[in-house]
């Protein structure tokens, strides 16, 4: 199984993910596990649920499948998710800066590729123009 | 024009050297071809029949004489000395190397220009009309806000892998000559009762498979809003949109599936989280880059001159050339002039040579303050000029091959590139428009016919925007050749409306002969000087029909 990349304070640590930790879809997740999401669940229903979630792993089926980028949104937008928000499925170099942007802060790379390279991904370009849930005021109120 | 600062600079350039890294990885290959794919679209580069195709986005059309010079320069160091303008006012050059688009960026970024998000399943190039600023007919100055949007929906991580392509166009005149009714998200910007400036919000339109106009979402929405309420649209359809099958994707499939109230519901819950938040726009922000679209120190001029006039009077070429290629300017003294890309069968309609786009950037500096518009209908436009200049650009015009007084005449066809180049098409589009230019080229019989729009596109995607030709032609594939469906009746503008198919298609050389006959049926029932979708809706497509098919062989 591949290596994880955590984002701690920030910085990206690799490091190995934890096994003993079950990641459950919704309809067979109990308390105190850790809850895996497919792009078709609604996260706005999850909110009496969060208390007793022990992270949140949102599923990427196809690199190319922008669903999560808005589950992540407003996981943390909206609901005030603050656990960890990982990114699992076909997850790549070039899509973690968005991944990042949009709340994501651990990312399970997929087996195949390589996780030291995956990280140089994480920075993408330093100027974002909209607002994103880890930096919500648009760049006209920053500029 | 908008002037890049600190942050835009960096924006490109980083984005340039992200792409480069790229390249390089599917080079070694490192990434594969599928890993690839999104991202050298985002990037707009495409791969076509014979090699790779550079798009380059051309915000709501507006170049600077130096921007247009860096795209002949690009043209004639890395394409085939010529580069084809789009029917989103953007620039696509043909004969592109893998290798050499990283330094084709490169020299972009430096005269503020990218590829950003001109293809992909994301924002695409705001566009906006080739007159903003200028028309006389305009309410407000749309720049502003096509400018606030091109940035805020450039790289916004949460919206860069939507169900599919998702085009804003914006437009605040009379006419509406962006044909907002036709885009994903149009917004006509106006000015309410006590001055201030707002947004009548349409959505769901589009050509393609399923053409269909946009319905209103929302009236009266204050301009500070537009961001958050785009940003409400898009988070729905990125939720909701379907990805199952990429005909059935487009905004305008959901919103039909819902219904307008349903759809519009959503919107508003969404809405509600986001409205009078940070992402409300601010008067300063409006303002910084409002002071970029300040009208040119324009000069005090009669409305009448003298030589101009006399010029009129004694070449009827000029005339003419003034009388459809010559636009109505806010300023007296002043007009905008359409610089026309099809000269007829000769070259393909919107490619421009590295020499022409040369020329037309020293014109903008000489007659103009150095700006030049690319139209959806794939002509070069220069916004200011003086009338007294007129004549003078006229001639020059006609020397490079740009003086074709044909704007808004059959021969000014739109099409797209087609299987020529295009490895989506069905059919080709250019050996069409040459045969239909060819056929009609007598430019006192085509000032006859008057107003009137044809559109070819070579396959369903409906680049060309066939479906809002008055004529509308659309290539086929039967059995595995090519064959072409006529419509009739399309409009663009605020009496939008979408062509009916005729019949059964024809072959690629009937083309010109039934396009013949739609003609003299249009002049038989012709009533005075009746524009030709005016007669159509008048007395339907019947005797079209009759005409068109009474010997007409057909498969």
């Amino acid at each position: 199984m591949n290596k994880l990349i955590r984002l701690v304070d920030g910085l990206p640590v690799i490091e190995s993910a934890d096994p003993t930790l079950a990641i459950v879809p919704l309809a067979q997740w109990q308390a105190g596990e850790g809850l895996l999401l497919g792009p078709d669940d609604d996260v706005e229903s999850l909110q009496p649920l969060l208390a007793d979630v022990a992270m949140i792993a949102i599923d990427f089926p196809s690199f190319r499948d922008g669903r999560g980028y808005s589950q992540a949104y407003l996981l943390r937008r909206r609901l005030g998710w603050q656990g960890e928000l990982r990114a699992v499925g076909d997850v790549l170099r070039d899509q973690l800066s968005h991944m990042r942007q949009c709340g994501f802060d651990s990312f399970a790379v997929r087996a195949d590729k390589s996780v030291e390279d995956a990280v140089k991904g994480l920075a993408g370009v330093s100027v974002l123009y909209g607002r994103s849930a880890i930096e919500p005021r648009p760049l006209f109120r920053r500029r | 024009m908008y002037e890049y600062d600190d942050y835009d600079h960096a924006l490109v350039h980083e984005r340039v050297a992200q792409f480069r890294d790229q390249v390089q990885r599917r080079l070694s290959g490192e990434l594969s071809e599928e890993e690839f794919l999104p991202l050298r679209l985002q990037n707009g580069l495409y791969m076509q029949k014979h090699a790779y195709m550079l798009r380059v986005a051309i915000p709501y059309g507006t170049l600077s004489a130096e921007q247009l010079r860096c795209l002949a320069a690009i043209a004639r160091e890395y394409d085939r000395d010529y580069g084809h303008f789009t029917t989103r006012q953007n620039i696509q050059f043909n004969w592109i190397e893998l290798e050499q688009v990283p330094d084709i960026l490169a020299r972009l970024a430096e005269v503020q220009m990218h590829a950003i998000q001109t293809s992909g399943n994301c924002v695409r190039n705001i566009t906006t009309e080739a007159f903003a600023g200028v028309a006389a007919d305009e309410l407000l100055d749309p720049r502003p806000l096509a400018e606030i949007l091109r940035q805020w929906s450039t790289v916004n991580p949460e919206f860069l892998f939507l169900p599919r392509k998702f085009k804003i166009a914006l437009c605040s005149a009379i006419e509406d000559r962006a044909a907002i009714q036709m885009h994903d998200i149009g917004l006509y910007l106006y000015q309410g009762d006590a001055g201030q400036m707002l947004l009548r919000v349409m959505v769901g339109g589009g050509l393609g498979r399923t053409p269909i106009l946009s319905q209103q979402i929302r009236d009266g929405l204050p301009w500070q809003h537009v961001l958050s309420y785009v940003e409400a649209i898009l988070r729905v359809y990125n939720r909701h949109g379907r990805r199952d099958n990429k005909y059935k994707a487009r905004i305008k499939i959901l919103v039909k599936a819902l219904g307008i109230e349903a759809f519009a519901a959503e919107v508003e819950r969404e809405w509600q989280h986001l409205k009078d938040g940070p992402a409300e726009l601010t008067d300063t922000e409006y303002q910084r880059v409002a002071s970029a679209f300040v009208p040119p120190a324009y000069e005090s001029l009669p409305v009448v001159d003298l030589e101009y006039g006399s010029h009129l009077a004694q070449h009827l070429g000029f005339e003419r050339w003034v009388q459809r290629n010559v636009k109505a300017h806010k300023v007296p003294g002043y007009a905008s002039v359409v610089l026309s890309t099809k000269p007829g069968a000769a070259l393909p309609p919107g490619d421009v040579t590295s020499a022409q786009m040369e020329a037309v950037a020293d014109w903008a500096e000489r007659f103009g303050f150095g700006e030049i518009r690319i139209a959806h209908e794939q002509n070069i436009v220069l916004p200011d000029v003086r009338k007294r200049d007129l004549f003078a650009l006229w001639q020059a015009a006609c020397e490079q091959g740009l003086g074709t007084a044909n704007i808004g005449l059959l021969s000014d066809i739109i099409a797209c590139p087609g299987g020529d180049y295009c490895s989506l098409a069905n059919a080709k589009s250019i050996p069409i428009a040459q045969g239909i230019q060819a056929h009609f080229d007598d430019l006192d019989y085509l000032h006859d016919i008057g107003e009137l729009s044809l559109n070819i596109s070579g396959c369903m995607n409906a680049c060309g925007h066939h479906h809002i030709g008055n004529i509308g032609i659309l290539g086929v594939d039967k059995n595995g050749s090519e064959w072409y469906q006529i419509t009739l009746g399309g409009a663009q503008g605020q009496h939008a409306a979408l062509g009916k198919v005729i019949g059964p298609s024809f072959a690629a050389e009937q083309v010109p002969q039934v396009i013949e006959r739609i003609v003299q049926t249009f002049t038989d029932y012709r009533e005075h000087q009746e524009r030709f979708v005016d007669t159509v809706q008048r007395i339907g497509l019947e005797p079209f029909k009759e005409r068109v098919y009474r010997t007409q062989e057909v498969a």
